[in-house]
Order: C-alpha cells, then structure tokens, then sequence
C-alpha cells in the first residue's frame, strides 16, 4: 500500500480516528505522517466549533452525498410535514443542517431522535433544567430518577424502600398535573 | 470598563497563568448554548426578530439581580468596526464565525476582566462562554452556569424535557454544553507521539483540533481538547470526562520532557537556546514562525534551560503578535513585512530575559 499523501513512498502509519462514530481512515508513509501529524488536527482551527458541519454528517445518515432536495427520506412529503413555530421542513433541514426553532425538535422528533442517537449516542437530556421556566421538567427529573431508584431497589430485593419510593412518585406525579392543569 | 478597555489592552482572563498545571494548560472553557423560546434561531432571523432577541438580552443583563451580569452591556455589531471584532476573535472571545457577518442584531457582551464573553445571534441566539486560566474546568463551569441562571431570571428558554436546551444545530442540543482546554505539547510534538496521543483522545469521545493555522503543523504546538457529545450527559459528567483525559495529557507530555531531557539533552537545549536566539535578535518574524520559536522557549523555560519568566508574559504575547493586535497597538494599517518588523520588536520587547 503506498502513501495517501506522496503516492511513493509505502505507508507505514495507519491513523483511524473516531467523530462521532464515523471511522476516518489514513495511510501515510514515515515522512509524510511527521509532516503531517498535526495537520491532521486541523478540522477547521481554532478555539470554536465548526469541527465538522451537519450537511456532512447528514450526507453520512443518508447514504452519500449531500442531502439533495427531493432525495431526502421524507421528500414526498414536503410542503406536508412543516414546523408550525418557523415554517421549515425537514427537507430544508437536512439540507441547510440547521433546526429554525425551538418546536422544531417536537415537530420532526420521529425523524430526528434517530439522528441525535446517531450524534450522541443517546436522544434523552440529562443535565441542567432551566429554573424560571423548568418546574415542571425538574419534577419530571426527580420522578425519573426516583423510577430508575425504584428499579434497582427491586432488583435488590429491597421491597420496603421500593414501596416508600412508590409512594413519593406517586406523590409527585400528582404536583405534575397540577402544573400541567395550570397550563 | 466596558468593551472599549478590553479592545485597547492585550491581557484578558484567561493569560493570567494562574490555575493548576497552567504550565501545560494554557487556558480553560465552558460554553452554554441557549435560545430563546418562540424565536426562530439566528438563521432564520431578519432585522425585526433579530432587535426582539437584542431587547430581551439587554433587559435581561439591566434586571438581572446577579452581579455576575447585571451591569453588563451588550454590543451591537454596528458599533464596532472589523479590526475591532477580529481582536476579540484573536483573545479566543468570539468565533471567526461571529466577527466574520456583522449583522446588525449580532453582538457580544464581555465583562471587564474578560472571563465571561457571550455571543448573541451566532449560531445560537446566546452562548455563553467563560474562559480562565489554566486547568479550571470546574470553576469555568460554575461561572458559566451562573451567568446562565442569571439570565434565566427573565429570559424564556427553549427547552424541553426530553432533548434540553434546543440549539440550532443537533450536535448541541441537551447540555448545549462544549468544554475545552487549550494545551501546550511540545514533548508529545518533538517526539511523534501526536498521532497517537490524538488517536487515544478520539476513541475516548473528545475532540482535538490545532489552535492556529491551516498549515502543515499544529502551529505553535497548541492543541484545543473538547467534548463531542452534549446530549444524555450531564454537565458534570461533560466535565469530569475532560478533565481525566487531560490530566493523562499533561502527565503524558511531562513524562516525555523528562526523558527528553535524559536522552536528547543537548539536541533539546540547542533547540531552545536556538530559538530563543533567533526571538531575541531577528528583525522580522511571521507569526506562524513566532508560534513555534515561543513554543520552544516556553518548554525550555519548563525545563529550566531557560531563567523563570512571567507566564502571563507568555500568554500575552500569544495574541500580542497577532495581525489585528497588531494593527491596534501601532494605529495604522500595515504591509505584512511592516507586520513582521513590529512583530519582532514586540517580542524582544516583551522577552528580556535576565
Ligand atoms: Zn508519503
Ligand atoms: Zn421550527
């Protein structure tokens, strides 16, 4: 196998990098790979993102190439299946490979959980809720995690804990409907 | 202060050389993505809808009952001019992205020490970054969540409970949340252990990427570690996650200045001393070669072969001798070879050692 670089000298060093899951492969000779080396960082520089861009990921999802309009998966129904918050399909999405608002993530969530899974490996948040707008969805964390507790404690056989901790989410599952009775 | 002192002087936050390991980790950062609910995002933005997101960031930094962002002011674009916006980009406190389409509605807002810089209407219509020195993830994450709660005190967030904070790009939705270290490696450089050292990072889910330049090299042996994933994590997993892998770094790279200096001690300090030779005697310097001569003289400092110098001094000159730096400090506009010339006496300037 000669260099991907020079074409001349065989290649000795194989790199495989990782983003996201996707396997990058190079084969460069001794020479090339110590001039090469870092540049091999180089996914556009500097200190911000732009590491990669979603067209190109979504390129990836879709079967090669960048998404064109009308190959996309739900082509058929464009002009159907639109965000009610900022108009945008999700043709336009996968080709612009940005989201136009917030809704859009509800609105196309079949389409895209699928996408997140693939980017992170994961389509649930488990960080930080917004405090001001977030009471409700902090009363939904705690009763999760209280679930995932209840879980284990079964699991373990630790029947008398499992029943206090059914008691508290069922306690907490009714101050949710009245958030959500509050609107 | 204001914006004004931060753009006349070079010293921001993170070039104080204060926190741990800030020998090998220059510099420290948190940034939060955030929206605003029922606002398109910034792409989808005109001149109305823009000014809403600028009215409710500036009535949000005036109430805000936390002196971490009340008193703040936000900058509009069309008040600062091209030179101004690429110094900002140049002391790592807005995007190249974010200078490079000074849309009206687009702004920053950076407080007096330069710590906490927020972009409003780059990708995302906030994000919110602190940048400290040294290896402060932890710190950098708290003063970013803060800023953030403070915000929250009037602003409506998109979010919802089973993506988190929505951000125009997927890849940031949840946490939105993208911590990162910059790292100085010249041992892991000098003896061609990149590949490998980045390979162990990829696999590991994180990010490298070269600080400076497009060119051959990783310019200046600066390299820039960060999280990928930012949803189904939490923050403080985001941070942890970081933190152990660049602790294995900076050992890593120490180790490897320790057997340099066993085994190549002469080719070492021929180097160094070279270096430091040619900074402290040329008459023109390009900044890419300025990078990679202040990367050796910073390791030979490390390694004692060089006297103590202020760090900070360092860290400055990073960004001192940069072009838009550059430009501000003579107050003309300048012929590369013009550049080059100032860049050397800067640095003879700023590198008297004893
Ligand atoms: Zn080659
Ligand atoms: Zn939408």
């Amino acid at each position: 196998m000669y260099c991907d670089e020079c074409k001349q000298r065989p290649a000795t060093v194989h790199i495989t990098q990782f983003y996201n899951g996707k396997k990058v492969e190079m084969h460069l000779c001794g020479e090339c790979s110590a001039q090469k080396g870092p540049h091999i960082l180089q996914f556009g520089g500097g200190f911000f993102d732009g590491g990669f861009t979603l067209p190109k990921l979504l390129g990836g999802f879709f079967g090669g190439g960048a998404p064109v309009a009308g190959k996309a998966p739900l082509a058929g129904q464009v002009g159907v299946h639109v965000c009610p918050g900022c108009g945008m399909s999700f043709n336009e999405f996968t080709q612009v490979g940005r989201l136009g608002c917030g809704e859009c993530y509800a609105t196309f969530e079949n389409e895209i959980d699928p996408i997140l899974r693939r980017i992170h490996g994961n389509y649930r948040h488990l960080g930080k809720v917004p405090t001001r707008s977030g009471g409700k969805f902090k009363l939904q964390k705690t009763i999760d995690d209280l679930k995932a507790q209840l879980q284990a404690a079964i699991g373990n056989e630790q029947y008398e804990k499992a029943a206090e901790l059914r008691d508290r989410i069922k306690e907490l599952e009714k101050q949710k409907s009245n958030y959500q009775g509050r609107g | 202060m204001g914006i004004s002192d931060i753009l006349n002087r070079t010293h921001v936050a993170w070039m104080d050389a204060q926190g741990p390991e800030s020998d090998i980790v220059i510099s420290s950062r948190v940034r939060l993505a955030r929206n605003l609910r029922a606002i398109p995002f910034p792409h989808l933005l005109n001149e109305k809808t823009g000014a809403q997101v600028i009215a409710q960031v500036n009535q949000a930094l005036k109430t805000s009952k936390n002196n971490i962002s009340r008193g703040l002011v936000l900058v509009p674009f069309n008040q600062l001019s091209s030179l101004d916006r690429s110094v900002l980009v140049e002391k790592h406190l807005i995007s190249p992205e974010h200078a490079g389409n000074p849309l009206p509605y687009r702004g920053v807002v950076v407080n007096d020490e330069g710590s906490l810089a927020i972009m409003v209407n780059e990708e995302d219509h906030l994000r919110i970054q602190c940048v400290l020195s040294g290896l402060q993830l932890n710190q950098a994450n708290k003063y970013a969540e803060l800023a953030d709660d403070s915000l929250e005190e009037s602003l409506d967030y998109a979010f919802d409970e089973k993506h988190g904070y929505l951000t125009s790009c997927p890849t940031n939705v949840g946490t939105g949340m993208r911590a990162s270290v910059m790292l100085h490696l010249p041992a892991v450089a000098i003896t061609n252990q990149t590949n490998t050292v980045i390979q162990s990072i990829t696999q590991l889910g994180l990010t490298v990427r070269g600080m400076y330049g497009e060119g051959t090299e990783a310019t200046g042996r600066l390299y820039q570690v960060s999280n990928q994933v930012t949803l189904g994590q939490s923050e403080e997993d985001i941070i942890n996650n970081l933190w152990t892998v660049v602790i294995q770094i900076v050992e890593q790279e120490r180790h490897l200045r320790e057997r340099l200096l066993k085994e190549m001690r002469y080719q070492v300090e021929d180097r160094v001393l070279r270096s430091y030779g040619i900074l402290t005697n040329a008459r023109m310097v390009s900044s890419t070669e300025a990078l990679s001569l202040l990367s050796d003289v910073r390791m030979g400092i490390d390694m004692r072969i060089l006297p103590e110098v202020n760090r900070q001094v360092l860290n400055e000159l990073l960004v001192a001798i940069m072009p838009s730096h550059l430009q501000k400090a003579f107050g003309e506009e300048m012929e590369p070879m013009q550049r080059d010339i100032r860049r050397a006496e800067i640095i003879k300037q700023k590198l008297n050692l004893k």
